[in-house]
C-alpha cells in the first residue's frame, strides 16, 4: 500500500514532465511568430521588427534551450526583466480572450465549476437509481426499457441532444434561456452592492440573499445540467447494474432472504450498500470527466466557462491559448487520478495495490 | 499407438479409442477464430438487441455503398462538396424548388416522387447547401472517417501493446509511461488542439481531425492487446516455437497476435459510432471540414447561427441529427450486447 503510494507519487512527476513534453512538442508546430504570444501580447507587423523579435525572445534557439525557457521564463539581457514561463503561472496571452491565458482561467474555471457541480448530484442519483431498478428487474420489462433509454442517451452526441432540448424548452416555450445569466440579473451581479465570494452565480446570490439572482442562474444552469445528466446516466448505470448483479448473487443476500427479511429491505440494506463501492469511483471521477467534456455542452448553451474559452480559441487558431488550456485540464487530472486511486484503495480492503 | 496409413501427408493423427466420447461438430467459423471467439460471434447473432443494431449498420452502410446513386454529384471528382443553390443565409424548407445547377436527375427519382426536377429533399442549410446530399454523403464521410482511425489507432495500439507486454522490463515500462502520458490529456481538448493546429499544415479537410483523433485515440487498444498479449506469452505452445528457435518477432507476428487479438478487434469496432461523434463534434465546433463539406457535424454547425428560430428551421438540426443518432445507436447496440457476450461472470447463462 505505501509503496504503490510512494511509486505513484515518484511516478507522477514524470507524468507530468511528458505531458509538458507533448505540448512543448505540438507547439513546434507553430511559426516562430505565432510562438512570440508566448512572451507579448503585441507581435510585429514588418518583416525586420519580426526578425528582431525572434531573436530578442529566442524564438529560433535549439529546441532544448526553448523549452527551459517556455518552462521557467526568459530573462532579457538588457532589462533583466523576466517572460513567459509556465511554472510561474505565465501561459501566454490569449487573443480570442484579450487577456492573459491564465487570468482567463481564473474568471472562466468558476463557471465550469460551478455547471459541474450542479450536473453531479443527478447524474449520480438519476444514475444509481437506473441501475438499481435495472438490476431488481434483470431482463424483465423494466430492465429492457431503462437499458434502451440509457444507451439512447449515449448514442446521443451532446451537440445534437443540446440542440433538442434548446429547441423544445427555449424556441418553443421560451423557459430556459442559453447563457450564465440575463442582462438584468449581471448588472445586478456586477454591480457594488452585490458581493462576489466564489464568482459562482448560484453560491454567490445565496449568500448575498438575492434570491431572485439565483432564481436567473438556475434557469440557465437547467438545459446544460440536464443534458449533461441524460448522456452520462449510461455511465453509472451500467456499474451499478453490474456490481448490483453481482451483489444479488452473493450468499448474504440468499441468507437475507433466508431469515425472512422482506425484499425491500434485502436490496436497500444488505444488497445495495455493497454494491455502490465501485460506483464511489466513478462517481469521484465524474466530476473530472465533467471538468474535461463540457466543451461542447458550453459551446452549445453559450456557457461562458472553460470549455467555450477553448472551443471558440481553437477556432480561431489562437493555439497558445488552447494548449494552455489542455495544460491546465492535463495536470488537473493527473494529480485526481492518482487521488482516486489512493481513496479507492482506502474505501475497499479487498484492492491490494502493489 | 498405431498411426493410420490412408492419412493425407503430414497430418498424423493418432488413433485413439473414441468409443463412448460424444462427437462435437467443429464448424468453419470455430476452427478459423477458436472455440471462444466463436462463441461470441454466434451470441451476437442470437441477441436481438444486436442484430437490430447490425440491420441498421447494413442499412447506413448500403446508404454510403449507394451515394452516388441516391445523390448523384454535379462534379463526381469534388463529391464531397455538398451543392448549392444560390448563396442567400436564410435556410429553405424541405421540398422547396432547386432554381440554380441542379445535379442530373438519377432513374429512381421521378418514379418516386412524380417530379423529374430536383428539389431540396430536406430542405437547405444556411449558404444554400442542400441538406439532403449533405446527408447521403456524409454517410459516406463518417464510415470512411471511422474505418481510417479505427485502422489507424489499431495499428499504433497494436504495436505498442504488443512490443510492451513481449518484451517487458524496462521496454514495457517506457512504453506504459508514454501511454499514461497520452491518457493525461483531456481527450477531446487535446484532439481540438491539435487539429487546431494542423489545420494551417494540413488544410481544411478530414485529415487534420482524423490524425487528431488518432494521436490522442489508441491507447486504450495498447493497453487491452498488451493484457491479453501478456497471458498468451506463458502458454506452453509460445515456449515450444522459441525452444526450436523461432525468431521474436515469428513468436509475435505468427504465435503470440492471432491469438490474442480478436478482442481488441472487436472492441475497436465498436468504437466506430464514438469516433464518428467526436469527429462531428469536430467538425460542429468549426474545426476541421471546411464549411459546405459532406459532413453531419458540419451541418449541424450552420444550427448554431440560428438557435432563436430552431422551430422554424428544424430540418437543419433534426435530419443530421437523425443520422448521427442511428449511426451510434447502432454500434452501441451491438456493443452492449458484446459486452454481455463477453462478460465471463454470464458464460454459460445462454449466451446474451
Amino acid at each position: 500500500m505505501v509503496n504503490y503510494i510512494v511509486r505513484r507519487l515518484m511516478i507522477m512527476p514524470l507524468l507530468i514532465f511528458g505531458v509538458t513534453l507533448l505540448i512543448f512538442a505540438m507547439l513546434q508546430f507553430l511559426s516562430p511568430v505565432e510562438r512570440a504570444a508566448l512572451f507579448v501580447r503585441d507581435i510585429p507587423k514588418t518583416d525586420k521588427a519580426i526578425d528582431a523579435f525572434i531573436i530578442k525572445y529566442g524564438l529560433d534557439d535549439p529546441l532544448p534551450v526553448q523549452y527551459w525557457h517556455w518552462l521557467v521564463g526568459r530573462k532579457d539581457p538588457s532589462s533583466g526583466e523576466i517572460t513567459g514561463g509556465i511554472l510561474r503561472g505565465d501561459f501566454g496571452y490569449s487573443k480570442t480572450a484579450n487577456l492573459e491565458v491564465i487570468d482567463m482561467i481564473k474568471r472562466r474555471f468558476p463557471a465550469t465549476l460551478e455547471l459541474a457541480l450542479w450536473a453531479v448530484a443527478p447524474i449520480v442519483l438519476g444514475g444509481v437509481w437506473l441501475g438499481v431498478l435495472s438490476a431488481v428487474n434483470h431482463n424483465n420489462a423494466i430492465d429492457q426499457v431503462t437499458r434502451v433509454f440509457s444507451i439512447l442517451g449515449y448514442s446521443f452526441p451532446t451537440f445534437v441532444f443540446g440542440l433538442l432540448v434548446l429547441m423544445i424548452f427555449y424556441v418553443g416555450t421560451g423557459w430556459f434561456p442559453p447563457g450564465r445569466l440575463s442582462n438584468e440579473m449581471n448588472v445586478v451581479v456586477l454591480g457594488d452592492a452585490f458581493h462576489r465570494y466564489t464568482t459562482m452565480n448560484t453560491v454567490d446570490s445565496l449568500l448575498n440573499l438575492r434570491l431572485d439572482v439565483f432564481i436567473d442562474a438556475a434557469r440557465h444552469l437547467i438545459l446544460p445540467v440536464l443534458t449533461l445528466s441524460y448522456l452520462n446516466w449510461a455511465l453509472l448505470l451500467r456499474v451499478t447494474r453490474s456490481s448490483m448483479l453481482e451483489s444479488l448473487r452473493q450468499d448474504y443476500v440468499t441468507t437475507a432472504r433466508a431469515k425472512g427479511l422482506a425484499e425491500h429491505d434485502v436490496i436497500g440494506r444488505h444488497a445495495r450498500p455493497n454494491a455502490l463501492i465501485p460506483v464511489a469511483t466513478i462517481a469521484g471521477l465524474l466530476i473530472l470527466l465533467l471538468l474535461n467534456g463540457v466543451v461542447i455542452t458550453e459551446t452549445v448553451f453559450n456557457y461562458p466557462g472553460m470549455g467555450k474559452a477553448a472551443a471558440d480559441a481553437a477556432v480561431q487558431l489562437d493555439v497558445i491559448t488552447v494548449l494552455g488550456l489542455v495544460l491546465f485540464n492535463g495536470i488537473i487530472l493527473v494529480l485526481s487520478n492518482l487521488i482516486v486511486d489512493i481513496t479507492y484503495a482506502f474505501l475497499d480492503p479487498r484492492i491490494r495495490l502493489d | 499407438m498405431t498411426v493410420t496409413t490412408d492419412q493425407p501427408k503430414g497430418r498424423v493423427i493418432p488413433d485413439y479409442d473414441l468409443q463412448g466420447i460424444t462427437e462435437r461438430k467443429i464448424g468453419v467459423l470455430e476452427r478459423t477464430v477458436g472455440p471462444d471467439n466463436a462463441r461470441v460471434i454466434r451470441g451476437m447473432f442470437k441477441n436481438s438487441v444486436s442484430v437490430a443494431g447490425m440491420v441498421i449498420i447494413a442499412f447506413l452502410a448500403l446508404v454510403a455503398l449507394l451515394a452516388p446513386v441516391l445523390a448523384p454529384p454535379i462534379n463526381p471528382n469534388k463529391a464531397y462538396d455538398i451543392p448549392r443553390d444560390g448563396f442567400s443565409s436564410e435556410p429553405r424548407p424541405p421540398m422547396s424548388s432547386w432554381e440554380r445547377r441542379q445535379p442530373d436527375v438519377p432513374f429512381w427519382y421521378p418514379a418516386l416522387t412524380g417530379r423529374t426536377e430536383w428539389v431540396h429533399l430536406m430542405g437547405t442549410a444556411s449558404g444554400q447547401w442542400d441538406v439532403y446530399y449533405g446527408i447521403i454523403w456524409g454517410t459516406r464521410t463518417a464510415f470512411k472517417v471511422g474505418i481510417i482511425i479505427i485502422g489507424l489507432t489499431v495499428i499504433i495500439g497494436v504495436t505498442m501493446g504488443s512490443v510492451s507486454a513481449y518484451y517487458g522490463g524496462w521496454i514495457d515500462e517506457i512504453l506504459m509511461r508514454i501511454t499514461e502520458v497520452f491518457m493525461a490529456f483531456p481527450f477531446l481538448l487535446a484532439a481540438l488542439t491539435l487539429a487546431a493546429i494542423l489545420v494551417p499544415r494540413l488544410g481544411k479537410g478530414i485529415y487534420a481531425a482524423v490524425v487528431a483523433l488518432t494521436v490522442f485515440g489508441w491507447m486504450s487498444y495498447a493497453r487491452l492487446l498488451r493484457g491479453d498479449v501478456l497471458s498468451v506469452k506463458q502458454r506452453d505452445y509460445i515456449l515450444a516455437a522459441r525452444v526450436i528457435g523461432a525468431t521474436d518477432r515469428r513468436i509475435l507476428i505468427r504465435h503470440i497476435l492471432p491469438n490474442s487479438i480478436f478482442p481488441t478487434l472487436v472492441y475497436a469496432s465498436m468504437d466506430m459510432g464514438a469516433i464518428v461523434i467526436t469527429f462531428a463534434a469536430l467538425s460542429f465546433l468549426g474545426v476541421g471540414t471546411e464549411v459546405g463539406y459532406a459532413d453531419w457535424g458540419q451541418i449541424l454547425s450552420f444550427a448554431r447561427a440560428w438557435i432563436p428560430s430552431l422551430l422554424t428551421y428544424w430540418y437543419i438540426v433534426v435530419y443530421p441529427g437523425v443520422a448521427l443518432v442511428l449511426f451510434s445507436l447502432s454500434w452501441n447496440l451491438v456493443g452492449d450486447a458484446l459486452r454481455d457476450v463477453l462478460d465471463p461472470s454470464m458464460r454459460g447463462r445462454g449466451g446474451a
